[in-house]
């Protein structure tokens, strides 16, 4: 067999390899241009290498690349570049009342903006995204505070966190009343009935009754007599239905046993002032700030 | 296989080889219909492409009046009086639709027909080959050219054939940058050099690819980059109208003398003027394949010989599958223009315009969302009241500044507060093509909680306009603790 074979029906050469016996393979050869193009692509990407950063080096570092291109500096000029394009806003936000912050419509859709992502990054993990709360974290959407729901109170408390170790935290811890063995089991029991009772709660009216009097010896001095509680003081207001703990015979025995207290950090000198402004108006925002 | 074999299939192999040069093609000017229809496509549909940004549409002030405008900055598709906002780019979805069941429904019916006379590759090819032909004059002329000596004749013709190949090129690019920005403005912008670098960016690419897709690499296009003739086989059938070489007809082919008999022989006198005209460079006598676009000047060029030779025209038309395998031929079904794919092609169009019409028809100018909060889903307060957030969303697509006011119905007892604004019913502006977000919170008091049906209780959100009183519903629920 020498030279070319031109297969009989397609008129059109053979590459000569055989299978089977009798199939042959028609020479289809592809256009020299498609090779020539992926030579140029191999071109482009050594022409890559030497221009972007891409080798790794032996000391911990990289091969920087002709043009000194950096994706990092890249997206920091891309940050400065939002900040400045922010700044305005800033400058109102920090120039604006926190009061009066949400009667700014022009303000208001950057500041819940702004807000809303702090709150899901910072406060986000215990008060739930939405700020709906759960058991020992206070739901932020209703209007039950127990150190104040104006915008005022809301952004102090921010600043100093609760129990928090900042100086000016806010802090009131209530006694541990069965640990310390300041009451006794039955007493707690009827004191709880009683606290039951102020929010019409209560199952058992002859403890309720007995649990007047210890709540008044013990209780009244911060949550009043009434039981409305004293937001100076961080006391609950035990007449509506709103517990941070729980609202069953149990959690309250719990509560007034140990005492509870819950701890918030500080944000203060952790977010800039604005940032602090935002989260607080975002807060207040919620629905449940007075 | 023995050893014997192998051996000479590695030497034959040999010779055999992977990458093979690039066979030039130099189409032959065709006279005809075709060639006509083609002319006038080509008018057509260049004459829109360079013309259409340039087009005005007064739509009032603070909107653009470029009757065609891709305005990405802004969000918004204008065609003419049409107006597609980023939201409803669904509608392009459509197009496209429509326009992918119309290629399938053109190809049943006649072949490519897109590819032969509309794909910008063949449009602008053949606007190439025209450039090619004035410089360096018809086929036989060009091919001397090339396969002469580089002379001072060949180098001025060839750098006139490429300097006029990229003025179309640059104009090309320049038509489809003023889609995305007002023309006049960019036109001065790029010539003053302050345009933006993406209008540049653009230019410059779309300036290359007309170079060298329409210019230099031409048929290469259409059979080893566009996946169009991979599908094709798919989308005829025998009953669809190819352009078929009737070899029933032509063959035997062979040389014809003057005066000579035309008995005993075909038609087809082996002339190879379909095949000097091809823009594929195929012969079209070795029947249907994958190379053709069915450009049809392979019709004209073999009428005009057979005008000549004084047979009847039609050696080479448009023809079926059906026709040409048929045992008598002259006794042929007509074409069978209704048949099922013809047909579930149609409906299907006929289905998807008339969606979409719905749909434009049903356009508002006013959109209401209504999101409801989910974290919490409801809040009680601490009087017993529960409440729920939404967030309210008013979408103005009227070119005007309108007022609303927000209400509630269906929820007995409920009250409603705008975070941000002060009353029952504050008045909401909302500006000229614009989007207004506001958290709305509905408050069931606690008397009332009984009225409640269950965890979810619907109601509905009214959008009135505060000038002319039309109202918008949208449907919400009001979630809460169900019975306890």
């Amino acid at each position: 067999m020498t030279g070319k074979e031109i297969d009989s029906v397609t008129g059109v050469e053979t590459t000569g390899h055989v299978w089977d016996g009798d199939l042959k393979e028609l020479n289809k050869p592809l256009p020299r241009w498609w090779l020539y193009v992926l030579y140029a692509t191999i071109v482009w990407a050594i022409g890559y290498w030497i221009v972007y950063p891409a080798w790794p080096t032996l000391n911990d570092t990289y091969t920087k690349g002709v043009f000194d291109y950096s994706q990092r500096a890249e997206v920091g000029k891309e940050i400065a570049a939002a900040k400045e394009a922010q700044a305005k806003y800033f400058a109102e936000i920090a120039a604006t009342p926190i009061g009066d912050i949400e009667k700014n419509q022009e303000l208001l859709p950057f500041v819940m903006a702004g807000g809303a992502a702090v709150f899901g990054d910072k406060c986000g993990p215990c008060h739930g995204k939405g700020g709906g709360g759960a058991v020992g974290y206070p739901n932020l959407n209703d209007d039950d505070w127990l150190w104040g729901g104006t915008p005022e109170a809301i952004q102090h408390t921010i600043e100093v966190g609760i129990r928090s170790g900042h100086g000016e935290a806010r802090d009131m811890a209530m006694p541990r009343f069965g640990l310390d063995g300041m009451l006794k089991r039955d007493e707690i029991t009827d004191a709880a009935q009683f606290v039951l009772s102020l929010s019409g709660h209560g199952t058992d009216t002859a403890a309720a009754g007995r649990g007047a009097k210890i709540f008044t010896d013990n209780c009244a001095a911060c949550h009043g007599d009434a039981g409305k509680g004293n937001q100076e003081l961080g006391a609950p207001n035990l007449t509506d239905g709103i517990w941070l703990y729980g609202g069953k015979l149990a959690d309250v025995e719990k509560t007034i046993e140990t005492g509870r207290g819950g701890v918030m950090p500080y944000w203060s000198g952790r977010l800039d002032p604005v940032t602090l402004k935002m989260l607080a108006a975002y807060v207040h925002s919620l629905g449940g700030g007075k | 296989m023995n050893m014997m074999n192998r051996t000479s299939d590695l030497a034959a192999g040999e010779n055999a080889t992977a990458y093979a040069r690039r066979q030039k093609i130099y189409p032959k000017l065709a006279h005809g219909t075709f060639r006509r229809i083609k002319w006038a496509v080509m008018a057509v549909t260049l004459g829109i492409y360079y013309v259409l940004p340039w087009l005005r549409w007064d739509r009032g002030p603070n909107l653009p009046d470029q009757a065609f405008l891709l305005d990405f900055a802004n969000q918004r598709l204008f065609f003419g009086p049409i107006e597609i906002w980023a939201q409803e780019l669904y509608y392009i979805t459509g197009i496209l639709i429509l326009s992918a069941l119309g290629l399938f429904l053109v190809t049943a019916v006649a072949g490519r027909m897109w590819c032969g006379y509309a794909c910008p590759q063949t449009v602008w090819t053949d606007l190439m080959i025209v450039v090619e032909r004035f410089w360096q004059g018809d086929r036989n002329a060009r091919l001397r050219l090339d396969y002469g000596p580089w002379t001072f004749e060949k180098i001025w013709k060839k750098t006139g054939t490429h300097i006029t190949w990229l003025l179309i090129a640059v104009a090309t690019g320049g038509a489809f940058v003023f889609y995305f920005r007002d023309a006049p403005t960019l036109a001065h912008e790029l010539v003053n050099g302050d345009a933006p670098m993406v209008a540049y960016a653009f230019l410059g690419i779309f300036t290359g690819t007309t170079y060298l897709l329409g210019g230099i690499a031409r048929e290469q296009v259409c059979i080893y980059m566009c996946p169009w003739p991979r599908i094709q086989s798919a989308m005829y059938d025998v009953d669809s109208l190819l352009i078929s070489y009737r070899d029933y007809r032509g063959e035997p082919r062979g040389p014809h003398k003057k005066g000579q008999s035309w008995e005993g022989r075909g038609d087809c006198i082996d002339c190879t003027a379909c095949v000097a005209v091809c823009p594929m460079g195929i012969d079209i006598r070795d029947g249907s394949q994958m190379e053709c676009i069915q450009c049809a000047l392979c019709i004209d060029a073999c009428d005009e010989i057979m005008q000549r030779v004084g047979r009847p025209q039609g050696l080479i038309a448009y023809d079926t599958f059906r026709n040409l395998d048929a045992p008598v031929h002259e006794a042929r079904v007509p074409v069978r223009w209704f048949r099922p794919r013809t047909l579930l092609y149609t409906a299907l169009i006929l289905i998807v315009g008339g969606v979409m019409l719905t749909a434009w028809m049903n356009r508002a100018v006013l959109e209401v969302n209504v999101l409801h909060d989910r974290n919490p889903v409801f809040v009680q307060l601490s009087d017993g009241s529960l409440r729920n957030g939404y967030t309210v969303k008013i979408l103005n697509k009227q070119h005007a500044a309108r007022s609303f006011r927000i209400a509630i119905s269906g929820l007995e007892g409920a009250g409603m507060t705008i975070v941000g604004m002060s009353g029952p019913e504050p008045t909401i502006d909302v500006v000229t093509d614009d989007l207004r977000a506001l958290k709305v919170l509905v408050t069931v008091s606690a008397a009332k909680r009984g009225t409640l049906a269950g965890q979810a209780t619907p109601f509905r959100f009214a959008v009135i306009d505060a000038r002319d009183g039309s109202v918008i519903y949208h449907d919400a629920t009001f979630r809460g603790p169900g019975d306890e």
